[in-house]
């Protein structure tokens, strides 16, 4: 499996997503400086977490309107995948490519801790790996992760099931509506998701639920 | 020409920082506070001079960058 | 219109915080008056902050060689050897004043400067912690600065892309007035890829680079070398704002240009900015330094040359460049979108000139800027030390278990929770053990191979007697880094002390640091970097003396690495280094009976090291993969915390032993394994091969922490306890 890592001014997360796709599907992925205005052709574009620009203006405001973002758009409409993970999440809604946006935390704080996740639709290119239901471990570590949409976009996200993963078992780090942790775009190539799937995928890291969202798009490329 | 860019957030949505806000007011003693909404203000200096362009400059910035619309609004001042 | 050539009066001087002999000194160095530009410089040079005039005579003292140390003190950071060609970089820092005064600012700040120092010398900084130390709950400042400074640390941190992996908050009213803030860094680089401040070649371009030059921050190494007093509210403009975003982009620059060669040299600009990372390069490398100030980025308009050499505006570095490759220089800069500009030359006059509007403003003589500076053999007494307690002025209690649920509930023994879920601890993906163990472990990247590190100090036990104390320090230190399986290395040191002006708080740091350097030399366990911070005193009233101690250590094999955690029913909980007795500065006495008393644990390093040496055997031999170390509130502590992190309970036998003694004591150089019942023999017979005392005290299992008949605490009830406080302290909210 191809895949490409937008890299912004103040992306952090970069090298962790970097590892982890390697890690997983054996295949290193090519890293795609945001002044670019084509990425190559590949199976799978990941936006990293981290604060590009600082998190100044709004999180992923300003790498939204970067050259890169405006190719990322085109193929994800050509049916390219799309993974935000964190402020890619902020950056894909920032950039109209999902619906909603995403707030301060309810409590203000930034928050790294390890939360619940419920896989709440294993039918999509991200999740076939898991099971509908499933309640997976995975860390979270942001500061606006607090999901908000209108009740017209959240009825239709729910109806056609549509968020991919949603905090569990009371543990809702953020005041997120619905306890919305990750949702799809309307045709299910792209996904934005708050918690870092990327940071449990070995033994170190205390756990491997997070190997499943990158075998799925390992497993929806190959099928 | 100076323009002043207000955005605040939609009614509806809610606004943690704002209900902080009040909350440390009401802690401090002031009393008949309703409500609290925390915003943010971008000034820009621009080299246009006439007013209803330079509106209608800052108006697709504010669509394209400044605000995001999903939640926020926008207001805009030219100062002169 | 800036004057350059003003009357230097007396007034002038000591707002400069120069004393009359400083100045007179000056001119004697120089044969004449200096401009004001010139003064400012040397106030700058000459404070305590950067001339570590109190403290350079005893810094002496301090072991800092050893097999593994590749840097010792003298650089923006220590350097050791890790092995296959790697050095780990760290190093330490206060930045206490500044964040008295504006608690998120002085925080971002600290942190921004302590990271900087460790890739200024070519390493990517893999993990950071802290110490903080705030005043007593209920003082009214004490919510605000405890808010102010984690938010601080965490903007900075999280947003630059450091793990912070460790650390220490406590609370004593005696931090009231001054509240603490140490940073600590650490990097990996290449052992041949270290880079330092010593400038090479004359006639070679001096480039600024960075963010730009503001007003920020002009005097602010003079205000934390001074005392506060009620002028502190006038001293807010002088705090600097951090921003990470531009120091993360500093970092990547910086570590892409290194990779080019076209690096000589490089220097931060941390305190009195300009001024101090000029005459550094120069200095170090027998060279002058000639800066044109008209080419320096500028923030503000008309600003003085006086300004701009005192400003301390952050995330900006200075290096010297090979002249050929200044091209490809200054595209990686603007790629990477900071500043680039040539501001100056080396030359081979040994002077520190600076050029303002075509005008030399400074013309000074750059060796003797630093190493003319005065230094001090402050007068010094025998600190009072605290008398020992009788067996019987010690109170007992008749539950253990009550007493347990209420330490563990207490200010200082609470869990940090709040504040480190605030900390991103695990980005860069190579976290193996986050804050809430023994140690902070990071592995190396690629490597099967990791680092441990523990930030410790006991303020109180220094108070009482800064002899021990300061051993005891480094002993903990040495032993959380053991606790996890790491082979310490080093350590850096953050020197916190009031007054040094006092013979009794000069005698507090001159005590502390022997204390310490025994216990380095006994450990064989050198110092390789440190900051020292004095004058931490408000109206008179200095803070407990608090030299804090960061250990490194390595782990070979990260796979063999213990963790405070019980990890299953039935495993033997085996105590190493024997019952406790003492109980003299306990938290057992402070915390159930208002009693700060007694003479604080003597630390024997002999068995320190032994006990030690023994634990890390068993954790890299693949025997034990459970391990805490004694502390703090003791063996009842230690248990409680390996019970909530195991969620399992454990039976305790004390036999005949004075329950609130063995359960509460503080003795030193103690253990607690947990083992499978199988090979518990073992251990004990190779404990007793090799002199280490060592018992069966207990077994895994059941929902309680359970002495028999001298008391229960369900592991429920602690862990309510244990998270309660610290959220309800702060006012509740969202978990």
């Amino acid at each position: 499996m191809r895949s490409a890592v937008v890299l912004f001014p103040g992306s952090n997360r970069d090298h962790d997503m970097v590892k982890a796709l390697y890690d997983v599907t054996g295949f290193r992925p090519t890293v795609v400086w945001h002044q670019d205005a084509t990425l190559p052709d590949v199976d799978l574009i990941v936006l990293p977490g981290g604060f590009s620009y600082g998190d100044y203006l709004r999180c992923g405001a300003i790498a939204a309107r970067s050259p890169a973002m405006l190719d990322v758009a085109r193929k994800a409409k050509a049916g390219v995948r799309v993974l935000g993970v964190c402020n890619g999440f902020q950056i894909l809604t920032e950039a109209g490519l999902l619906p909603g946006a995403l707030m301060r935390n309810a409590h203000l704080r930034f928050v790294c801790k390890e939360v619940k996740l419920e896989v709440t639709n294993d039918d999509t290119d991200f999740t076939r790996a898991y099971r509908k239901g499933q309640v997976i471990r995975c860390p979270v570590a942001h500061h606006d992760g607090n999901y908000f949409a209108d009740p017209e976009t959240l009825a239709r996200l729910e109806g056609d099931g549509r968020v991919a993963f949603r905090y569990a078992e009371g543990t809702n780090p953020n005041g997120s509506i619905n306890d919305i942790a990750g949702i799809l775009n309307e045709a299910g190539n792209v996904l934005g998701m708050m918690p870092h799937p990327e940071n449990l995928i070995e033994a170190l890291h205390g756990g491997l639920d997070g190997r499943g969202l990158f075998e799925s798009v390992v497993r929806t490329i190959a099928a | 020409m100076q323009v002043r860019v207000t955005i605040t957030l939609k009614a509806g949505v809610l606004d943690p920082q704002g209900k902080a806000i009040e909350g440390a007011l009401r802690g401090l003693g002031f009393a008949g506070i309703d409500g609290a909404r925390q915003g943010k203000i971008v000034d820009l200096a621009l080299a246009e001079t006439d007013p209803a362009r330079a509106r209608a400059a800052v108006a697709e910035m504010c669509e394209k960058l400044l605000a995001n619309t999903v939640i926020e609004n926008y207001d805009i001042d030219v100062l002169g | 219109m800036f004057q350059n050539d003003i009357d230097i009066t007396p007034e002038l001087i000591a707002r400069h915080g120069l004393k009359t002999d400083e100045y007179e000194r000056i001119l004697r160095l120089i044969g004449r008056k200096p401009t004001l530009t010139e003064l400012g410089i040397f106030s700058a040079m000459w404070n305590e902050h950067c001339s570590y005039k109190s403290s350079k005579k005893w810094l002496k003292t301090l072991p800092t060689k050893g097999d593994k140390v590749v840097i010792g003190p003298g650089e923006n950071a220590g350097v050791i050897d890790i092995g296959d060609g790697d050095v780990a970089v760290f190093k330490m820092e206060s930045h206490n004043h500044p964040s008295y005064i504006e608690p998120y600012q002085g925080a971002t700040t600290g942190v921004g400067g302590i990271l900087r120092d460790v890739f200024t010398m070519g390493a990517r900084p893999i993990a950071a912690m802290n110490s903080l130390s705030f005043g007593e709950p209920d003082h009214p400042k004490t919510r605000h600065l405890v808010a102010g400074v984690v938010a601080g640390v965490g903007g900075y941190g999280n947003s630059f892309g450091v793990p912070t992996v460790g650390g220490e908050v406590r609370f004593h009213p005696r931090y009231n007035g001054n509240c603490l803030v140490n940073a600590f860094a650490l990097g990996i680089a290449k052992r041949d890829g270290i880079f330092l401040s010593e400038a090479k070649g004359v006639g070679l371009p001096v480039v600024y680079l960075g963010a730009k030059t503001g007003r920020d921050g002009v005097g602010g190494a003079t205000m934390a070398s001074a005392e506060f007093d009620d002028t502190i509210e006038e001293k807010r403009p002088t705090v600097q704002v951090g921003d990470p975003f531009t120091e993360k982009r500093l970092l990547e620059a910086c570590l892409e240009l290194m990779q080019t060669g076209a690096v000589v040299a490089i220097q931060d600009m941390g305190a009195a900015g300009l001024t101090c990372s000029a005459v550094e390069m120069g200095a170090k490398g027998n060279l002058g330094i000639r800066l044109d100030l008209d080419r320096v980025p500028q923030r503000e308009t008309d600003m003085t040359p006086y300004e701009m050499m005192l400003s301390e505006s952050q995330e900006r570095m200075l290096m010297v460049l090979e002249p050929s490759r200044e091209a490809e220089a200054e595209a990686v800069f603007r790629k990477w979108e900071l500043d680039f500009a040539v501001c100056g030359e080396t030359t081979d006059d040994l002077r520190f000139r600076i050029i303002w509007q075509g005008k030399e403003v400074a013309d000074l003589p750059i060796k003797e800027l630093g190493d003319e500076a005065p230094e001090y053999d402050r007068p010094w007494v025998e600190p009072k030390k605290a008398a020992p307690l009788a067996d019987d002025d010690i109170p007992a209690v008749n539950d253990v278990g009550a007493a347990l649920l209420k330490l563990i509930g207490a200010p200082d023994q609470s869990s940090r929770a709040w504040v480190y879920e605030q900390y991103d601890c695990l980005v860069q993906g190579n976290s193996a053990q986050i804050p809430g163990g023994d140690a902070g472990v990071v592995r190396v990247e690629g490597t099967s191979k990791a680092l441990a590190m523990s930030a410790d100090v006991t303020p109180r036990y220094c108070e009482a007697d800064p002899f021990e104390g300061g051993k005891q320090a480094v002993a903990e230190s040495w032993r959380n880094v053991t606790a996890v399986g790491g082979d310490p290395i080093a350590l850096t040191d953050n020197l916190n002390f009031g007054n040094p002006e006092k013979p009794e708080a000069m005698g507090q740091f001159v005590r502390a640091l022997q204390g310490i350097a025994e216990a380095c030399r006994a450990l064989d366990f050198p110092i390789v970097s440190g900051n020292v911070s004095l004058y931490n005193e408000t109206h008179g009233e200095g803070i407990l003396p608090s030299p804090t101690i960061v250990g490194v250590g390595l782990l070979p094999d990260v796979t063999k690495m213990a963790t405070i955690a019980f990890k299953a029913d039935g495993d033997e909980v085996l105590l190493i280094g024997g019952h406790g007795r003492h109980l003299g500065q306990s938290v057992y006495l402070r915390d159930l009976f208002g009693r700060e008393d007694g003479t604080p644990p003597p630390v024997d390093l002999a068995l320190e090291k032994k006990n030690g040496n023994f634990v890390r055997g068993l954790i890299a031999a693949g025997r034990v993969s459970t391990c805490h170390d004694l502390s703090d509130g003791g063996l009842g502590l230690a248990l409680a915390e390996m019970a909530m992190a195991g969620r399992r309970g454990v039976r305790v036998e004390l036999g005949d032993l004075a329950p609130h003694v063995a359960v509460f004591a503080e003795d030193q150089a103690r253990y607690l394994i947990a083992v499978k019942p199988d090979i518990a023999a073992a251990i004990l017979a190779d404990a007793e091969k090799a002199g280490v005392r060592a018992e069966r005290i207990g077994t895994v299992g059941g929902d309680a922490v359970d002495f028999g008949a001298a008391g229960k605490v369900a592991v429920a009830d602690l862990r309510a306890a244990y998270d309660g406080w610290f959220p309800a302290f702060m006012g509740g909210g969202l978990a």
